[in-house]
């Protein structure tokens, strides 16, 4: 993490701190059913208002709260079109692993690149200051990782370039 | 002497609630099962399991005069339990509600209790002796889920707090149950509010009357502290605004004093100096001292060193590791309450002793 992010998560760690304030909350609109309000969206009163944190026009994280579930929306910077493509084939290989992050939502919300679903079950079963770790380590590391991956294919290019351009040497 | 004791009872705890001598506790482990433990000596052992609701169970209280266990769950159901020939035995209580029963509390008098429900309304519940069953009057009036309730000392009024970020008081007087009393506010028809608060601008999250019934707590999810008083009429509201996260449950310590709980961990202190509410500040003032800091310090390199990783497993330096979601009086002493108990999502519940806490956070209940 470069020192000019540190304001950025630090702002988001502190707003994911008081947004994680959930409880056990029964759906009051269909019987027997306990639903996360943030998606359903069916009672007015129980969501909050969204709330987007910007380092710039890519870098930005969109927090939308209500009363048993926060939806976190993340999107990553892409600086050239190289890693619009790397961004989008490696969120979508997590993606695909979905389950095995069980926050992590399987359709990222428009405009977006990945998104988060906390409900108050998760808010129970594990330690809500974990959970914030988590969400910035994993923002930390796929930054990271798709500057990695451009660097690898940005050598590689120049390998099979250089190879290829031999034989006219 | 210390300030607390910490007992881990279960993974997760939705509510707890203790019979009238404080030799049982009855909690619910966070599923559709009540968990009734009994100490033996220093240890805690579960007696009964009491498993008749089919979804969580949202709350519990325990009749200190008439032993009798109520209890409600997201199954739109509310049973009382009666202690006969060892076994617990359940009563179905007639809600008439199509929505999750949120929260329950017994008069002061055990002879009506009170149930919060997502259908938007409160259950005034009382015997019918006639047909041997609970039969219920409904007050609506809500505009969302009811959260709370909590009742007047006077057996009369009854609090709700709801999600639609409104307090609301109203005169739950049930001809069938009380018979011929006097009315605070004289002949209110059933179910209209007396009083309606709008001094939250969120989901109010808890509420209680203090000991004599004078005052009316409330807090919201905006963080706010609320205490009506009764003394004038219309009342008065006092606000405060906390810096912590939201509150969750309130105790009127003594009448001058509130212990809240809530997101924060730890338990705080409020009390009233004049005519005015001040926060004291956190009562769990924590393990937090030097030598734990050079301890950390040094875990964070041997990490380093053993597995590369710079993270540690942190523990946070309260008692309580996760959201506390209970407060109930443990132990009063000349009406002051001594020793309270909390339990929270992580599970613990922890029996504070007032004394002690006062000289080690440096704090002073009034």
């Amino acid at each position: 993490m470069s020192s000019a992010q540190v304001p950025y998560f630090n702002c988001i760690r502190t707003t994911l701190t008081a947004a994680l304030c959930l409880e056990n909350f029964a759906s009051q609109i269909v019987e027997r059913h306990n639903k996360p309000e943030v998606e359903v969206k069916t009672s007015k009163e129980l969501l909050l208002n969204p709330i987007v944190i910007a380092r710039n026009k890519q870098e930005k994280v969109l927090i939308e709260s209500s009363i048993n579930s926060v939806r976190i929306s993340v999107s990553i910077k892409k600086s050239d079109e190289i890693e619009v493509i790397l961004a989008k084939k490696f969120v979508r290989f997590l993606v695909q692993r979905a389950e095995n992050f069980i926050i992590l939502r399987r359709k990222p919300v428009e405009g977006y690149d990945i998104s988060f679903l906390v409900t108050n079950f998760h808010t129970e079963s594990m330690f809500k200051h974990k959970l914030v770790d988590f969400i910035i380590q994993f923002m930390e590391d796929i930054d990271k990782e798709v500057s990695e991956l451009k660097i690898t294919l940005n050598a590689r290019a120049r390998i099979v370039a250089s190879e290829y351009l031999k034989v006219y040497a | 002497m210390s300030a607390f004791e910490v007992e881990h009872l279960a993974a997760c705890i939705t509510a707890h609630a203790w019979n009238a001598d404080r030799s049982r506790v009855a909690l619910c482990p966070n599923n559709n099962e009540i968990h009734i433990y009994a100490k033996q000596g220093t240890s805690w052992v579960c007696e009964h399991v009491l498993a008749e609701h089919d979804q969580v169970v949202t709350s519990i209280d325990w009749a200190p005069k008439t032993n009798r266990i109520l209890s409600s769950s997201q199954d739109r159901n509310a049973y009382v339990w009666t202690f006969k020939d060892g076994q617990w035995k359940p009563v179905l209580v007639l809600l008439r509600i199509n929505r999750a029963a949120t929260h329950v509390k017994w008069s002061p008098q055990e002879n009506k209790f009170a149930v919060a429900s997502g259908a938007k309304l409160v259950c005034i519940c009382f015997f019918e002796e006639e047909h041997d069953w609970w039969a219920s009057n409904h007050i609506k009036k809500h505009k969302s889920t009811v959260l709370k309730v909590d009742w007047h000392p006077n057996n009369l009024l009854l609090a709700t707090a709801s999600s639609d970020y409104k307090v609301r008081v109203f005169d739950a007087y049930v001809k069938k149950a009380d018979g011929r009393v006097q009315r605070p506010y004289g002949e209110v028809a059933f179910g209209t509010p007396i009083f309606e608060f709008d001094q939250c601008a969120s989901w109010v999250h808890a509420l209680k009357w203090s000991p004599t019934g004078n005052q009316l707590g409330f807090s919201s999810h905006d963080s706010q502290l609320a205490v009506a008083d009764f003394a004038t009429n219309p009342p008065t509201v006092d606000k405060i605004k906390l810096r912590t996260l939201p509150l969750t449950d309130l105790l009127f310590a003594t009448e001058n004093s509130i212990v809240g709980v809530g997101h924060n961990t730890s338990p705080i202190l409020v009390t009233k100096q004049g005519s005015g509410w001040t926060l004291q500040g956190d009562l769990d003032t924590g393990s937090g001292s030097a030598a734990s800091d050079n301890t950390s310090a040094r875990n964070l390199f041997q990490n380093k060193v053993d597995l590369g990783e710079s993270k540690v497993d942190v523990k946070l330096p309260t008692v309580h590791q996760n959201c506390i979601t209970n407060i109930v009086s443990y132990k009063q002493t000349g009406g002051a309450v001594s020793d309270f108990s909390t339990s929270g999502l992580d599970g613990n519940i922890v029996i504070w002793k007032v004394k002690p806490l006062e000289t080690k956070s440096k704090l002073k209940f009034l």
